[in-house]
């Protein structure tokens, strides 16, 4: 084997940490050298996230000029209005934070092999109980230990959200796909029903009912003199906190090795139904914050059916990024700048808000593609496109 | 308190409401038996429900609009066949790219060729059986559906057979549990996945063309409502069985009309309460009867040939 094999494989593991990339880690891992893993780093940067991208944005250019369009236009306004300029910029940053908690709340269940698809349901309790009794609570209490209090709320009742489908998991093995997707759908049914039956203002004359609302004064603080909110800072450091503790204390390794193997795990002495509840009740308080961020940030109250269905979205690209924190956040980031900025693109465009999904779908999809031909060259395999080229160019050869 | 006209209104409105679940689901349970979780499934039934909107508004006929649904369900679970199955990409990724592309994508054409005109189409023709489906209180509905009711029994039927019956069946069950072993015994397991994931689209886009052609009578963006994660459902807790799939989908049937038969009665319930009865039963019944294990043990695992 080659040294700069050598170096490619040390490289894998490095990035797989998750289990996915389990496959990538055969020919052993030996020392690397440090100054080509810089290159090797931007290289892989390059090819697994600037490539796709391009490329997603190259197949939606064509899509958009078929339709009549024009795709310069297009993209100029989703980068002006998502990156350059600053009301903009502040949008896309405000969105980041309920994506980022949702994403810790991935990561901790993702890491330690468990489903928490049912982050729908989780987020808008974490949401109503605040959209609830932000406004009343505000009335007896100073802002900052009411902010505290409601974000502890949200918190506590998005885990107690992941109750049920937790003891199911821990007690009978139940598949939590399926538990959580079920509490998802009740919960959205429910947390619409607090909003109407609970929390209602009782204001006559109102077309959805909603909360009463909380004063813009008594909302999260925000950043540097922007609209920025402070949930920005709890998402990230909520993020960066779960990558550290993933990587450098024993929870996140009893968590990593439940997710690698349950049987092992078990053998290895860990209580493993005590650590499957304690991830489901991690992951839904952060799900259930993310809600109460929003509402304390952003919406200020909840209306009966508030569903932003932010969940799915996350999925893939904390998948996407093996669990690795820090490569969330770019990836949150960057769906941020796409959502906020094709909101104004697509209605410029003339185009239903819609579109912008399908400009997400393509990134997801030549992310995993890149993957794919990432994975095979670290195998040592050759790819299609690098067979065919080489017949190509020997075939030329024998010509001379 | 009882009228007929009532409990014929809850039959039919039951039935309506499970056709679409019983499709997807079906689909999905060859597919996941075959051992590729299609998350995606929503995002097939609306290239369905859009496809077999068009094609039968372009072509004035319903049954090519179900072609075109099921053509259009069987191209987006093309890409997964690519990616998941050739490739052996992470399907939930993959899944969920395919349910965001689709929805943006419907939306986008829906925009372009609907909406001005909005188009609708009329009333589904039902089968009449002159006497049977004059039947007091269930003929109507067990005699005097919607072509397509059938047909959906019919597969569910055809479904049941080739799966529990024949050495396809057979094939299909046994790559979900070992490919390698599959392989070994001279199958190709990567054209079992592909016919599998294949049907599951189609079906899934039967299943969407069912919502826009019978039960909406046009498209709307989104109009499958989480049909698609239902049905995943189902076909998890159905256990490869399509009868219990089909008994599980009229089940959230009745519930569904449930709600609007009860407001005719004029008894207040919250929607919200009702909508989430079916999930609470789903729970409920796993507690009591679901407790070991019962997905396939290959499931969500690509299949590269020669590793492990």
């Amino acid at each position: 084997m080659k040294a700069s094999d050598h170096v490619r494989t040390e490289l894998a593991d490095e990035n797989a940490d998750g289990r996915a990339g389990a496959s990538d880690r055969k020919n052993g891992k030996t020392s690397g050298l440090s100054e080509s893993s810089r290159t090797e780093k931007i290289r892989r940067a390059i090819l697994l996230t600037i490539l796709p991208l391009l490329a997603a944005i190259l197949t939606g250019g064509l899509l958009i000029l078929a339709f009549g369009e024009n795709p310069f236009a297009f993209y100029g306004t989703i980068i002006d209005r998502g990156i350059v300029s600053s009301s903009g910029l502040q949008e896309t940053l405000i969105r980041m934070a309920p994506l980022l908690l949702i994403a810790a709340g991935l990561i901790v269940a993702f890491s330690a092999g468990i489903w928490n698809l049912g982050g729908d349901g989780q987020f808008l309790f974490g949401a109503s109980i605040v959209g609830g009794l932000a406004a009343t609570v505000s009335d007896a209490m100073p802002r900052g230990l009411m902010l505290i209090f409601m974000l502890s709320m949200s918190a506590a009742v998005g885990a107690a959200w992941t109750i049920v489908p937790a003891l199911m998991k821990a007690r009978y093995g139940i598949n939590e796909i399926i538990t959580t997707l079920m509490m998802s759908a009740i919960g959205v049914n429910l947390a619409s029903l607090s909003v109407k039956v609970w929390f209602l203002t009782g204001e006559q004359g109102l077309q959805i009912p909603r909360t009463r609302i909380l004063d813009v004064s008594d909302r999260l603080p925000t950043l540097f003199g922007t609209r920025v909110h402070a949930g920005l800072v709890i998402g990230l450091v909520a993020v960066i906190a779960l990558h550290l503790m993933m990587r450098h204390t024993t929870l996140g390794l009893r968590l990593n090795l439940l997710g690698a193997n349950v049987k092992a795990a078990r053998h290895a002495g860990l209580k493993v139904s005590k650590l499957i509840v304690v991830t489901f009740l991690l992951s839904g308080a952060f799900m259930g914050l993310a809600g109460g961020v929003e509402v304390l940030g952003v919406q200020g109250l909840v209306r009966a059916g508030f569903n932003p269905a932010l969940g799915l979205v996350v999925v893939p690209l904390v998948f996407l990024a093996r669990m690795n924190g820090w490569v969330t956040i770019a990836f949150v980031f960057l769906l941020s700048v796409l959502t906020i900025g094709g909101e104004l693109a697509t209605r410029q465009a003339g185009l239903p808000n819609d579109f912008g999904l399908l400009i997400v779908a393509l990134v997801l999809i030549f992310m995993t593609i890149a993957e794919y031909f990432e994975a095979r060259r670290v195998r040592g395999e050759r790819t299609v496109w690098q067979t065919m080229s080489d017949r190509l160019l020997s075939r030329g050869r024998a010509g001379v | 308190m009882f009228d007929e006209t009532l409990i014929t209104a809850l039959l039919v409105g039951a039935i309506a409401a499970s056709v679409p679940l019983m499709l997807a689901g079906i689909g999905e349970l060859i597919s996941e038996r075959a051992g590729v979780l299609n998350v995606g499934l929503e995002g097939m039934m609306l290239m369905g429900a859009y496809g077999g909107f068009w094609v039968a508004i372009e072509t004035g006929s319903v049954w090519l609009g179900f072609i075109g649904g099921a053509a259009a369900g069987a191209l987006a679970s093309l890409l997964m066949v690519f990616l998941c199955v050739r490739w052996g990409l992470d399907q939930i990724v993959v899944g969920i790219g395919i349910l965001l592309g689709a929805e943006g994508l419907t939306s986008l054409l829906d925009a372009v060729t609907f909406a001005d005109t909005r188009p609708r189409i009329g009333r589904p023709a039902r089968v009449d059986i002159p006497g049977l489906s004059d039947i007091p209180v269930a003929g109507r509905a067990v005699f005097g559906e919607p072509y397509m009711v059938y047909v959906t029994l019919l597969v569910v039927a055809v479904a049941g057979w080739v799966l529990w019956k024949t050495p396809w069946g057979l094939a299909i069950r046994a790559t979900g549990e070992r490919p390698e072993a599959v392989d070994a015994a001279g199958v190709n397991v990567v054209a079992v996945r592909s016919l599998a994931v294949l049907s599951a689209g189609v079906l899934g886009g039967l299943g969407g063309a069912y919502l826009s052609l019978v039960s909406a009578g046009n498209f709307i963006p989104m109009m499958t409502g989480g049909r698609g994660f239902m049905a995943i459902v189902l076909a998890m807790l159905a256990r490869g069985r399509p009868l219990l799939l089909a008994a599980g989908a009229l089940l959230f049937g009745f519930a569904t009309a449930g709600t609007t038969a009860l407001q005719l009665f004029g008894v207040e319930v919250r929607p919200e309460l009702v909508n989430s009865l079916p999930f609470a039963v789903v729970l409920a019944a796993l507690v009591l009867f679901g407790r070991n294990e019962f997905l396939p043990s290959a499931l969500a695992l690509p299949y590269v040939r020669g590793e492990r």
